[in-house]
Parts: structure tokens; C-alpha cells; sequence
């Protein structure tokens, strides 16, 4: 096994975490706001078609990436309406919008079926990409950079600045955040819209770089995978970013083990193995952080406030 | 001027019954305008739809067939509901559910004996109880939420039935395709039970609507799952231990799913890749929009139902895309849990602001 | 619910049985009504894709005397015996089941509907009005095992595939063996995803692959995907179910195409004309059910003389790569030189040839 071959198979795993890092880091600040949104998979959905379509139509990538950031965070607005103004059950409207999320995606795509786009490449010029070792640096898409660049500053945001500190406390206690005088439905639409803008653009990753056509459902339960994965970091950007890359490599490492002929474990272990985790880790960090563990408090429960 | 919600002292009947109606009416409205703008004939797909499962004798089999696992399921989330613990594994205690009684089929192959068909309905109950103590442990032990740790297990339990079906109880004589063997007469019921043309899981759905009914309007049980759910702390005061309920819910919830489990198992016959699918997930719905009440949650399935089963009559019948009938599904689901706002609020127009709201109140 | 008595029940199902016999009867001019379920969505440019694209070719092939229609999405669960059920109902004479997972129901249904003739797809149950049909695509497999073989510089090809069922193993064997005719060296090796349709595994799987060392790799699953990934990386791959050379111009070297036409055009005449029968239908190349796309421009001549020698030796029947000796990956021998491994034991395989690496 040379140096190579693993660089080779770094190439992988980064192509594979991207999108539920990406998806994960929106979800992220939608749970630290008190808010679970099960939707994730709809909403990637709709930012895959939309991605997808504008880009084919205008031929412009970059168009396509922002269209798709804002359809997602218009598809995660009707959630936030659903729940945070007419007060609706947070986990049947999560459900109900992944619901919508496939039919629209699918109805909007019959008409880009079975099309080809080109997919989009490194930002960066080609000659600095030659070898394994730099491509790993300098051969990706736009997209790795940028998840990679969105959950640092979404730990910086939620650690360091203020914003960050009011947001945790809308999700940590919302009736004290209210009373001191914090907009706590304000500040819970901005964060559901922001994890539907990064779901649209995982979704994207999927229709413009991971396979760059469009087919119904084409995220095969991702947006799933990226709930798991905020709770196996137990609602931290840092332990999200390594986190996200462990469930790359234990992904890489299914069809790693098959290709070359190990057959330890059957393949669903391997398959089962990222939600066993998260369970296990969601035990271990709450025996030691206490009841509850690092999960906002406020997860899930609606919030009315009273006149 | 300006809207303003303020709180019912009681939840309006008034609107409990009225404002799903007019949902459905609504999105029927929406639904004829968006089907007629798709170039679609809108007035006959909305009455396929919502109106030939219901009118059409001959469908309300397949009505009864769809509705029977998202009532059976439902039944037991509305409990936990009650006690506001969520549990959306429900999916998982489903499959372990039909995956325990297909291992007590697979070992009475050879026999036969009307001990069979109650053993395997033992084993899925207690296998969906069991995989729902998992949430339990963690979340009365540990504080996990249990939304969480049960959604996870479910993505377990997908790949536990698929290890189950391509090894040990792949069928020897299935040509070695990923499925179990077909269960024998002896391990499915008939499909007309005590010759009432109701279909068995139907039947069972009704009973345990009504035992639900029961337990929830006339037990201390019932009493106590309400007490924890709406005031937590003053239930411990009053004297129950809130560690037990959830223990219950769950385990109830998870016998339920595994119990809905098992009659599809016997629906499908056998259990294989196209086993999974989605039941429990939508069972969550159901329960919700019947409003955790065995009554309601019996509507909801039936109503639920009826849009499935009018989905394929408008494909067949006016060639609507399976798309567009998910998307209906969704908007009729997102206009119900909306307009739910209607039952526990009030709307006022109020014209000099806070003075006359207080007086309201007053 | 009151209403829903078991008179109700036995009348409705009475006249349901009475109906298609009216339809009959009534009208001899009146078109052939032929429905299909489909697993997946008409737009998944792959299986369920290649089958609409059959149903299209009858409506074209036998115009006003037919009328089809279609339900996409229907799950392998319980939920395929109502939609059966209503097709029948709805007065379709001939009912097309895509999908392996229908086999349970379509017997099931076909008891309730005997004048109703139905035929499954993959599937190996019949009955008196069930047919069961199904393509030698392993025939494609050979072809492009052949072009594989020819291509391949490094002697290490790839093969993505879906499930360990009969059809794929019988595909990865076709397309080792046929390559190893070409060159006796090659391995193949082998990835199931555990899944049909999964665009993102079934890209990694395929840089996994690629990773490893393949510089060809066929797939067994239903997106373009794969492809696209090759074109990327610079290595090749073929096309499945339909021509994909438009995803991937450069690296597409052919592709196998499923062609359902012919067999439902076939089988609507037969019930026009009456001579529709319970058969078992497993057809190929040379019944034109198994088609191979124009090769690459890229591709080599001498590669394109031996692929084509394995097409035309399929379509005059004196070609089978599945002829002996074949050793599995154990090196045990499983068929003797000078025999062929019969079609009832390639319905069932379930082992690798050697050269295989699988886990």
C-alpha cells in the first residue's frame, strides 16, 4: 500500500463527506436554535433540482449553487412558518416537508431527465494540481472548500461573537432569551432558513459534481445520514468536521473492504456502522456531560410566546 | 389593527372537527387548480383522489389494507405523544417486529399447529417492545433524547433485514434472490377473518383503537401518561414516576409497530428488500393529525389511506405522476397541521392594542 | 363502516369478475388495453426507463388497436396487489410486472383474474395466465467483457454491482470469462453497493475501483454515474441499459441495451390473435432483446473484430461463453472443458468465476 494509493483514497472520503458535512453544518445551527427539522432530505432534494436545472438552462454553475442555496432556504421557510408562527409539531412538519421535498424535486425534474451537464472542477488552475499529493490540496470542487470553510465559521460564529452566544441561548432556554428581550422566533427563522441554504447546497454537490444529471431522489437518504451526524457531535462544530470525516472514511472503507476482497463483516455491518455510532457516542457523551448531554435544551419544543 | 393569537382555555371542539375538514376542503380546491395548470383534468384527479376510495365499494379493501398498520402503529405513538415523548424509530420496531415473527416462521416451517400464527404475533410485539428499550435505557439512564436515538435505530434495523434475507433465512429454494421463504398456510391468517370481510389487520386496529380508548379515558395509566405530558414537574409532585412512563410509552409504542410489523408480514407473505416501507415514518403523521385521540388517530389512518390508495386510481385513471400525488399528500398534511393552530388559539383583530386583549382574557 | 358487510363483498367481487368478460364481448373493435407497473420512476434513465421506452414502441408498433398506460413507484410491498388489482378491474387485458419483488402479488392477483393475462419480469413463477420473461443480458456482458479485455492495460477491470442475485453473478462471470479469453491474466474485481440506484455510492464505489487499479469498469446498477466518474478520471466503462454516451462521450466504450420492445409487441399480438400462452420467455441477442450501442471511436479495430465475433457468434447460436472448462474462484472445476453451463443452472448462480476477487 503506497502513499499514493491512500492519498487516492483520501480523494474518496472527501468526495463523499462533503454533502452531509454541508447538510449537517445547516442542521447544526437549526438544533442549537431549539429546532429540529427533519427535512433535511427534502430540502437537499429541492436544492439538487434547482441546482441542476439553472445551471442547464443559464449554463452558469455559480448561478445554479446560489438558486439552489435559496430554494432550499425557501422550502426550510415553509417549515419555519409551519412551526415557529402557526406553532405546528416541529417532527410531522419535518416529515411532511421531506414528503414535499421529493414530490416537487421529482415533478420540476421529469423535464431534466436523462440530460448531461459538465461537471464543475477545481477553482483552481490545473497546473497546480498535477501530482496525488496536490490535487488533494487543489483538486476538488468549490463545494469541499467551502463545507470545510462554513463549519469553521459556524464554530467561530456559535463560540466567538455575540450572535453566536444569543442564538445557543434562544435554543437553550427560550422563555429567559424572550424575556431579556431577544426576537426568539426572529432569530429561529434565520437559523432554519440558513439550514435549508446549506441543505440546497449539498444538494447541489449531489446534481453538479457527485454525478452532475438529475434522477428522482437521487440523494438516497443522505439528508438522514447528516441528522445522525449532528448528534454523533454532539451539536459541535469541530467534533462535526471531524466527525464527518470518520463517517467518510467508514463509508470509504465498505467499498474499500469489498474491492479488495476482505470480508470480515458482512457489508450491513459496515452499512449499520455510522448510526450504531451515533447512538453509542450520543450514550457516552451524555454519562459524562450529565443528563441531556451537550443537546440544546430547548430541542423540539415549540415556543408561543404569551401576547 | 392588528392579528393576534391568544390561548384557549380549552381546545375548541368546534375546531378540532372543523378545521380538518376544511383543509381537505381547501387543498381539493388548490388541488383542481394545480392539477387543471399542469394540463391535467382537475376536477376528475381530485375525485379520484379523495372521492372513488370512498365510494367505490370494491376499493375500501385495499383502504382497510393500507390504513391497518398506520392505525395499529399510530395507536401506540399517541401514547407516547401524550406523555411528549417522541418516537420516530417507530420504523425500526416495525421491521424488527416482522423480522422476529419471520424467525419464528422459518423455524415452523415443517409443522403445523394454531400456536403458530399467536407466537409470531408474541414474537413481533415483544421484539418492536424490545428494540424500543433501547430508547428507553438511553433516555431514562442517560438523558439521550430519544427522537434521536431512535431514528438512528431504525437505519439499524434496515440493514439488520437485509443481512437476515441474503444469509441465514435467504430462501434455498428462491433461486438465490434476497428473500425469505414464503410463510405457509399455518403462519398467515385468513384473509377474511371470521368471515366479517374485514381484513384481519383492520379488525385488529378496531380492537385496539377501542382498548386505547379505554386506557386512555378511564385508567389512572391514562391519567398519569397526560399528567407527565402536559406538566412534568407537577406529576412527580403529585406521585408519578415520570422514568416509568416513558418506559411505557416506548415499550407500548414498540410492541404496536411490531405488531402492525407482523400482519404486513403476513400481507407480503414473505420478507424481503421490499419489505421496508416507510409505515412507521408515516405513522407519526397519522398520529399527530388524529391529534394522539384512538378515535382520531383511527380517522387519520383512514384518511391517510385514502389519499394513498386515491394516489394510484388518479395514475391509472387520469395519468397524474406519482410525484404529484406525494406532493398533494404533502400540502394536505402541511394545511392540517397548520390550521391545528385554529383549535388552541383564537385569532383577534384587535383595534386599540393590548387594552381590550386583557379584557378579553378577563 | 357499517356498510362494509361481506355481501357487499362476494357481490363486488362477482361483478368484478363478470367485468372483463363484458368488455370482451361487447366490442370486438375495441383497442387491447395493456397496462405496466413500474418499480422505479419512468425518469430514472435506466431500468424502469428502458421498459417505458418498450411500451412506447408498441403503442407506435400496433397504433388505435392498443392502449397502454402505467403506474410508476410501485413499491415490492403489499401495496402492488391493489394497483394490480385495479389495473385488472379497469378492463387491462395484458398486465406487464417490471420487477422481481411482484412476483408474490402477481400470482395472487392473477388467481382473482383469470381472464386477465399477466407477465412478470426476472421473476420464475407462472401459472396458467402468468408469464414470466426475462433477458440473457449476460449475453452483453460477454460482448463487453470482450472489449474489456482488449482495452485494459493494466489487467485489473472493474465490476459494480447491485446484489448478489443470479442475474448479476451470471454478469460478472460473462464478463470476466470474456475478457479472460482475450487475455487469460485479467482480474476483475468487484463491488456490490447493496442498492440499484445510489448516484453518490455508486460514484465512490467506482473511484474505489479505479483507485485499485482498474482502467475498465462495467456496472450493474442503475445510473449514469459511474460513467461520468470515468470520463473524469480518464479511464472507461459501458453504458447499462441505454446508450450513456451522451454522460460520458469519451469514456463510454458501447453500452448493453435493453430492448423490451419486441417482446411486448409480440406478446399484444398474441392476445389479438389469440394464441397467447403461459411461456417462459428468456431472450437475448439473437431474439434482438439484447443490444450493443455503436463502440467508442476509440476503441481499437482489432477489439471491435472480437467483440464483434462474440455478437454474431450469439446471434447464430455457435457462440456461449459460459462453455467449459470454468473454474470457480476456489479453482474447483465447476463446468468440463467441451460442456456449457445449462441456462436452468445459470438462473441460480451464485458463484464467481476465478479471477473474480469479491468479498
Amino acid at each position: 500500500m503506497t502513499i499514493t494509493f491512500i492519498l487516492d483514497a483520501l480523494i474518496t472520503v472527501i468526495g463523499i463527506t462533503t454533502p452531509i458535512l454541508l447538510a449537517a453544518t445547516g442542521e447544526l445551527i437549526v438544533e442549537k436554535s431549539g429546532v429540529i427539522n427533519l427535512g433535511v432530505e427534502g430540502m437537499m432534494l429541492v436544492g439538487a433540482i434547482a441546482g441542476f436545472a439553472v445551471t442547464f438552462e443559464t449554463g452558469n454553475p455559480w448561478l445554479g449553487i446560489l438558486i439552489a442555496m435559496v430554494s432550499g432556504a425557501v422550502a426550510a421557510s415553509i417549515f419555519g412558518v409551519m412551526v415557529l408562527s402557526l406553532g405546528a409539531n416541529q417532527v410531522a412538519t419535518g416529515l411532511a416537508l421531506t414528503i414535499f421535498g421529493i414530490g416537487l424535486s421529482s415533478l420540476i425534474g421529469s423535464n431534466y431527465v436523462g440530460i448531461a451537464i459538465d461537471p464543475l472542477d477545481s477553482p483552481f488552475p490545473d497546473t497546480l494540481a498535477l501530482d496525488t499529493f496536490w490535487r488533494i490540496v487543489f483538486g476538488h470542487s468549490p463545494f469541499v472548500y467551502f463545507a470545510v470553510f462554513l463549519v469553521l465559521a459556524t464554530g467561530f460564529f456559535l463560540n466567538k461573537t455575540r450572535a453566536g452566544l444569543v442564538l445557543r441561548a434562544v435554543g437553550e432556554n427560550d422563555f429567559s432569551a424572550h424575556s431579556i428581550g431577544y426576537p426568539v422566533i426572529r432569530i429561529r427563522y434565520l437559523a432554519i432558513a440558513f439550514g435549508g441554504a446549506a441543505a440546497g447546497i449539498a444538494g447541489a454537490d449531489f446534481s453538479l459534481v457527485i454525478s452532475p444529471l438529475w434522477a428522482e431522489q437521487m440523494t438516497a437518504g443522505r439528508g438522514w445520514i447528516a441528522l445522525a451526524l449532528v448528534v454523533f457531535a454532539g451539536w459541535r462544530a469541530g467534533r462535526l468536521l471531524a466527525g464527518s470525516y470518520f463517517f467518510g472514511v467508514l463509508m470509504a472503507l465498505e467499498l474499500y473492504a469489498k474491492a479488495s476482497g476482505f470480508a470480515i463483516l458482512p457489508s450491513q455491518f459496515w452499512a449499520a456502522m455510522p448510526y450504531l455510532i451515533a447512538v453509542i457516542v450520543l450514550a457516552l457523551l451524555s454519562s459524562r456531560d450529565g443528563k441531556g448531554g451537550k443537546a440544546p435544551a430547548c430541542l423540539g419544543k415549540p415556543f408561543i410566546p404569551n401576547g | 389593527m392588528r392579528l393576534r393569537l391568544e390561548k384557549r382555555l380549552e381546545p375548541s371542539r368546534k375546531m378540532l372537527i372543523l378545521t380538518p375538514v376544511l383543509s381537505v376542503v381547501a387543498i381539493m380546491v388548490l388541488g383542481i387548480i394545480i392539477f387543471d395548470g399542469l394540463g391535467y383534468d382537475g376536477p376528475q384527479a381530485v375525485w379520484e383522489l379523495f372521492f372513488t376510495p370512498v365510494l367505490d365499494v370494491y376499493k375500501w379493501r385495499d383502504v382497510a389494507t393500507k390504513a391497518a398498520p398506520l392505525i395499529i402503529i399510530a395507536l401506540g405513538l399517541s401514547l407516547s405523544n401524550q406523555a411528549k415523548i417522541w418516537n420516530i424509530g417507530a420504523e425500526g420496531q416495525y421491521i424488527v417486529g416482522a423480522i422476529a415473527a419471520a424467525g419464528v416462521a422459518y423455524s415452523t416451517q415443517s409443522v403445523t399447529g394454531f400456536w403458530i400464527i399467536p407466537l409470531m404475533v408474541l414474537a413481533g410485539m415483544l421484539a418492536g417492545a424490545a428494540y424500543a428499550a433501547i430508547p428507553a435505557v438511553l433516555r431514562t439512564r442517560y438523558g439521550v433524547s430519544e427522537v434521536l436515538s431512535s431514528l438512528m435505530l431504525v437505519y439499524v434495523s434496515l440493514q439488520l433485514l437485509s443481512y437476515m434475507i441474503t444469509g441465514p433465512w435467504k430462501d434455498p429454494n428462491g433461486h438465490n434472490f434476497p428473500q425469505t421463504a414464503q410463510l405457509t398456510a399455518a403462519q398467515i391468517l385468513p384473509h377474511d377473518l371470521l368471515g366479517s370481510g374485514i381484513p384481519p389487520g383492520l379488525l385488529v386496529a378496531l380492537l385496539a383503537a377501542l382498548i386505547f380508548y379505554i386506557i386512555v379515558s378511564c385508567t389512572v395509566f391514562g391519567f398519569s401518561i397526560r399528567a407527565i405530558g402536559e406538566a412534568p414537574h407537577a406529576a412527580r409532585y403529585g406521585g408519578f414516576r415520570s422514568d416509568r412512563i416513558i418506559w411505557a410509552t416506548l415499550m407500548i409504542s414498540g410492541a404496536m409497530a411490531g405488531l402492525a410489523g407482523v400482519f404486513e408480514l403476513m400481507q407480503l407473505s414473505r420478507l424481503n428488500l421490499g419489505y421496508p416501507s416507510g409505515y412507521g415514518f408515516t405513522a407519526i403523521i397519522v398520529s399527530l393529525l388524529g391529534r394522539s385521540h384512538p378515535i382520531g388517530v383511527f380517522i387519520a389512518g383512514l384518511v391517510l389511506a385514502i389519499t394513498y390508495v386515491g394516489g394510484q386510481v388518479a395514475q391509472t385513471v387520469v395519468h397524474v405522476p406519482n410525484a404529484t400525488a406525494g406532493l398533494f399528500q404533502a400540502l394536505l398534511l402541511f394545511a392540517i397541521l397548520a390550521s391545528d393552530l385554529l383549535v388552541r388559539y383564537r385569532i383577534r383583530l384587535s383595534f386599540k392594542g393590548d387594552i381590550a386583549a386583557k379584557r378579553s382574557v378577563a | 363502516m357499517t356498510k362494509f358487510t361481506r355481501r357487499d363483498f362476494v357481490k363486488t367481487a362477482a361483478a368484478a369478475s363478470v367485468l372483463p368478460l363484458m368488455g370482451a364481448s361487447a366490442n370486438a373493435a375495441e383497442p387491447l388495453k395493456v397496462a405496466y407497473i413500474y418499480i422505479g420512476p419512468v425518469g430514472d434513465y435506466g431500468w424502469t426507463w428502458a421498459h417505458d421506452k418498450g411500451r412506447k414502441e408498441l403503442e407506435a408498433a400496433l397504433g388505435s388497436a392498443v392502449k397502454t398506460s402505467y403506474v410508476e413507484n410501485v413499491k415490492e410491498d403489499a401495496s402492488a396487489i391493489p394497483v394490480l388489482r385495479d389495473l385488472a378491474r379497469q378492463g387491462n387485458k395484458l398486465i406487464f410486472a417490471t420487477s422481481f419483488g411482484y412476483m408474490d402479488q402477481v400470482l395472487e392477483v392473477a388467481k382473482e383474474f383469470p381472464d386477465v393475462k399477466f407477465e412478470h419480469c426476472t421473476g420464475f413463477k407462472r401459472a396458467d395466465n402468468v408469464t414470466t420473461y426475462n433477458s440473457r443480458f449476460h449475453e452483453g456482458r460477454a460482448v463487453t467483457g470482450t472489449l474489456a479485455g482488449k482495452v485494459s492495460k493494466s489487467g485489473v477491470i472493474g465490476y459494480l454491482g447491485s446484489f448478489k442475485i443470479p442475474e448479476v453473478v451470471m454478469g460478472v462471470n460473462a464478463y470476466t470469462l470474456a475478457a479472460q479469453a482475450i487475455n487469460p491474466k485479467i482480474e476483475t474485481k468487484l463491488v456490490m453497493i447493496d442498492s440499484w440506484f445510489d448516484p453518490a455510492k455508486e460514484t465512490s464505489a467506482t473511484e474505489t475501483l479505479a483507485n485499485l487499479g482498474c482502467d475498465v469498469i462495467a456496472t450493474h446498477t442503475d445510473s449514469p454515474a459511474p460513467l461520468q466518474f470515468c470520463q473524469k478520471k480518464g479511464i472507461f466503462g459501458f453504458g447499462q441499459g441505454a446508450d450513456m454516451s451522451k454522460f460520458a462521450p469519451k469514456a463510454q466504450l458501447s453500452a448493453i441495451e435493453d430492448i423490451w420492445g419486441p417482446h411486448y409487441i409480440a406478446r399484444a399480438k398474441a392476445m389479438i390473435d389469440g394464441s397467447w400462452k403461459s411461456e417462459d420467455f428468456w431472450d437475448g441477442i439473437k431474439e434482438g432483446s439484447v443490444k450493443i450501442s455503436p463502440y467508442n471511436a476509440s476503441v481499437p479495430k482489432d477489439a471491435q473484430d472480437a467483440a464483434n465475433k462474440v455478437f454474431e457468434g450469439y446471434r447464430a447460436g455457435t457462440y456461449d461463453v459460459f462453455t467449459g472448462p470454468i473454474y470457480d474462484q476456489a479453482g474447483t472445476l465447476r463446468v468440463k472443458a467441451g460442456e456449457k453451463l445449462g441456462l436452468g443452472d445459470l438462473a441460480t448462480i451464485d458463484w464467481y468465476v476465478k479471477g473474480v476477487q469479491s468479498a
